[in-house]
């Protein structure tokens, strides 16, 4: 009010009301009361738990992220040893979260998708399968997947001794899979560099050949050019550095496989758990996705003259994507908080890093406050990411 | 697993609203009022802490739980018990769900300080040994370099195991599982190479869940100490004395002859370290703030040290366990009691 006042523009009709009546400054007063309300109830909560604490001589703070783990981590992307610090062990259990969120969504994705698609066929016997897959899948809870998975890889495979050997260096028992690896040798770094420089030249051409085909209608072999340069650009580079073909092949010696690297049962199981679970949902959300178009816009484009493919690409995924992405996104969610229950099948996630180092320490709520910090950051990210994608194929007004 | 997050959180939120037992007076006190002794236990470890097939805790740890409600109230059924998991465990009792933790705990340096615990004498000495598939053609845990090890998480045995690799210069793999029926599963299906946790929970593992007991030996090597006794909580000392005193009247009772069967005869005994004890003489239980029958109550209802121990994991149990280290100091042991006067 006082702003519209000084502004000389107050609205001549509106009786003057005293501040209890404004609904404006009530809501203001009210949305006040609440927040310190709920600062006031935060506080006590914090000063209480630090006065009980000091209290009964318990320690409090982060210090013990930089004291010696001293216990050991079954899989690491990063080296570890039980020397280094909880800060560092509390990383490794991080990326290995990261690492199975990641190739979950992936995999997930691309089998969600598939199964939406086959669930839409007019092929009868592929269609009740998909129905099939998704109605039992998604209806089963995903903890008893994840031991089912767990006990089926560890019961049907063989101890290393007789691991299966279906192609040469390759080597399967239940202790996990084993594949021959790139031996040590710098060029590998740059063959990596040398991948990510030609994803992004393919970026960059394909907006050129866009912004080319739109201003000349002429088109450009985009697919094949990419392939191309995706393939060119690294074996250069691997050429250049002498083409090293020396292989870490994995070799039975004393109780394990050496050498080569390793896919863990506890990893397997969690990914497939985690894949199979999530991609029944998207497959729901792909085919609802795909109905929610109208058939008229099918109808149209085939009136056009256009291709099926180009049909499924061009007129119908676009409108299709706007209402898959939103509800994905959950799913997204979703798959990186259920990777929290690795710790039930021993793998050695940030959830199961965290409760050695809650045990250890004793420690509770500062390693609680730690993992629901980092998944709510990963969360948050994986939202933020989606939102501005939901926003990239949103459907531009004009 | 999300449910133990929630636990912690339950807990952390606990500490925080709790204006918690030990605020309220001294923890004897709020115990009396309730009528009973609240004690943490594991859910299901063979004759430390069991419910048997009626549903009643049957144990090595549930029966000094007992002891001190026995101590307490005259009665060893006025405790109730709380089944908590290895992360629980400290929370609950920090925060004043549990009175006593007595649940087959290692009394270690920063558990005894920075986690505000008291711990009453060991009850059982343990140590940590390693089980292996007799298949797999090895007798010492010197042979293990390499080796895959199932480990139950939120236990000291992790740590002590990472250890034991590092001081011989030996390199190991780790399964880390957190259920205790699943890393017994996991052992079983031949994930893992060696299997490594208490020794006595190893021998009832093998004794009662593997397809084959006789397919599996025990190395003999330990590679820690595992003293595994009662904790209560740190800056209340009267409950913590009357916790202790329990044990080691126990031990007192095994040292005198003192039994169950023969403890009404012992009343009229000459023997003034007796009458101490039993309360014929007072002063005693005076000096705990107990019933001057405080002892006698426990050996009448729960036995003294060497019934407990054979009752739950001596040679005729199926944990098979000879007295060893847990014998009387009189008999090569380490149970000693400090003199009852």
């Amino acid at each position: 009010m006082a702003i519209s006042r000084n502004l000389g523009n107050p609205a001549p009709q509106a009786p003057r009301r005293s501040l209890i009546n404004d609904p404006n400054a009530r809501a203001v007063f009210f949305q006040i009361l609440v927040l310190g309300g709920v600062a006031l109830l935060g506080w006590y909560l914090v000063t209480n738990v630090l006065e009980n604490l000091a209290r009964q001589n318990i320690a409090t703070g982060f210090s013990f992220l930089d004291r010696e783990a001293s216990f050991a981590i079954g899989e690491s992307l990063i080296a570890y040893s039980p020397a280094n610090s909880y800060s560092h062990a509390l990383l490794v259990g991080f990326l290995n979260t990261i690492k199975v969120a990641v190739l979950g969504i992936v995999l997930a994705t691309i089998l969600g998708t598939i199964i939406g698609i086959a669930r839409l066929s007019s092929n009868f016997l592929v269609a009740k399968l998909a129905s099939a897959f998704v109605e039992i899948v998604r209806n089963i809870p995903v903890l008893l997947q994840l031991f089912f998975w767990y006990a089926v890889i560890g019961e049907s495979l063989p101890n290393p001794r007789q691991a299966l050997n279906p192609i040469p260096g390759v080597f399967l028992s239940n202790r996990g899979m084993k594949i021959p690896a790139l031996a040590d040798d710098p060029i590998w770094i740059w063959v990596g560099l040398s991948i990510l420089v030609a994803i992004v030249g393919v970026w960059f051409l394909a907006r050129w050949a866009r912004k080319r085909q739109e201003a000349t209608g002429q088109q450009f072999p985009i697919v094949l050019a990419s392939i191309g340069v995706l393939i060119a650009v690294p074996l250069l580079t691997w050429l250049a550095g002498g083409a090293p073909t020396a292989l870490d092949v994995p070799e039975l010696q004393g109780f394990n496989f050496r050498g080569g690297s390793n896919m863990s049962p506890e990893f397997a199981a969690l990914l497939v758990g985690l894949t199979v679970y999530t991609s029944s949902f998207i497959a729901e959300i792909v085919r609802s996705g795909i109905r929610a178009v109208n058939w008229g816009q099918t109808e149209a484009a085939s009136a056009l003259g256009l291709h099926r493919g180009t049909i499924l690409r061009l007129v119908v995924l676009p409108q299709a994507l706007r209402i898959i992405v939103p509800p994905t996104t959950s799913q997204y969610l979703n798959l990186t908080k259920n990777s929290s229950l690795a710790v039930a099948i021993g793998y050695p996630d940030l959830v199961s890093v965290a409760n050695t180092t809650l045990n250890q320490t004793g420690q509770a709520i500062e390693a609680v406050a730690i993992m629901m910090t980092v998944y709510l950051t990963i969360s948050l990210g994986i939202s933020l990411f989606m939102n501005w994608y939901n926003k990239h194929i949103a459907l531009v007004e004009r | 697993m999300k449910t133990k997050i929630l636990a912690a959180m339950g807990t952390a939120v606990a500490i925080a609203l709790g204006a918690s037992a030990a605020v309220a007076g001294p923890t004897l006190t709020a115990v009396k009022q309730k009528g009973f002794v609240q004690c943490g236990v594991n859910p299901g470890l063979p004759g430390f802490s069991n419910p048997d097939s009626q549903g009643n805790w049957q144990g090595l740890d549930v029966d000094f739980c007992r002891a001190v409600g026995a101590a307490i109230f005259g009665d060893a059924k006025a405790v109730r018990f709380t089944p908590l998991s290895a992360q629980q465990r400290f929370t609950a009792l920090q925060s004043g769900e549990i009175d006593i933790l007595s649940r087959n705990t290692t009394w270690s340096l920063t558990r005894d300080t920075s986690l505000g615990l008291n711990f009453a004498p060991t009850t059982f000495y343990d140590g940590q040994g390693f089980m292996v598939p007799k298949s797999l053609g090895v007798s010492h845990a010197t042979e293990l370099n390499g080796a895959t090890v199932c480990v139950q998480s939120g236990t000291t045995t992790e740590l002590n195991l990472a250890d034991y690799f590092r001081s011989k210069g030996m390199t190991f793999q780790p399964v880390v599982i957190e259920s205790f029926d699943e890393v017994n599963a996991a052992f079983f299906a031949g994930r893992c190479d060696v299997y490594t946790t208490d020794a006595s929970g190893m021998a009832s593992i093998r004794s009662t869940l593997a397809p084959n007991p006789d397919d599996y030996i025990i190395l003999p090597e330990l590679i820690s100490k595992e003293p595994l006794g009662p904790a209560v909580r740190h800056g209340d000392d009267e409950f913590f004395d009357i916790v202790k005193w329990v044990i080691y009247a126990t031990m007192e009772a095994e040292e005198r002859g003192i039994t169950s069967a023969n403890v009404d005869e012992q009343t009229k005994s000459q023997d003034p370290n007796v009458q101490r004890l039993l309360g014929t003489t007072p002063g005693m239980g005076q000096a705990l703030g107990l019933n001057e029958k405080w002892a006698y109550n426990i050996i009448k209802t729960v036995g003294n040290y060497g019934e407990i121990f054979d009752r739950n994991v001596g040679v005729k149990t199926p944990l098979k366990l000879e007295r060893g280290l847990n014998g009387l100091w009189t008999n090569g042991g380490l149970m000693y009691a400090p003199p009852v006067r």
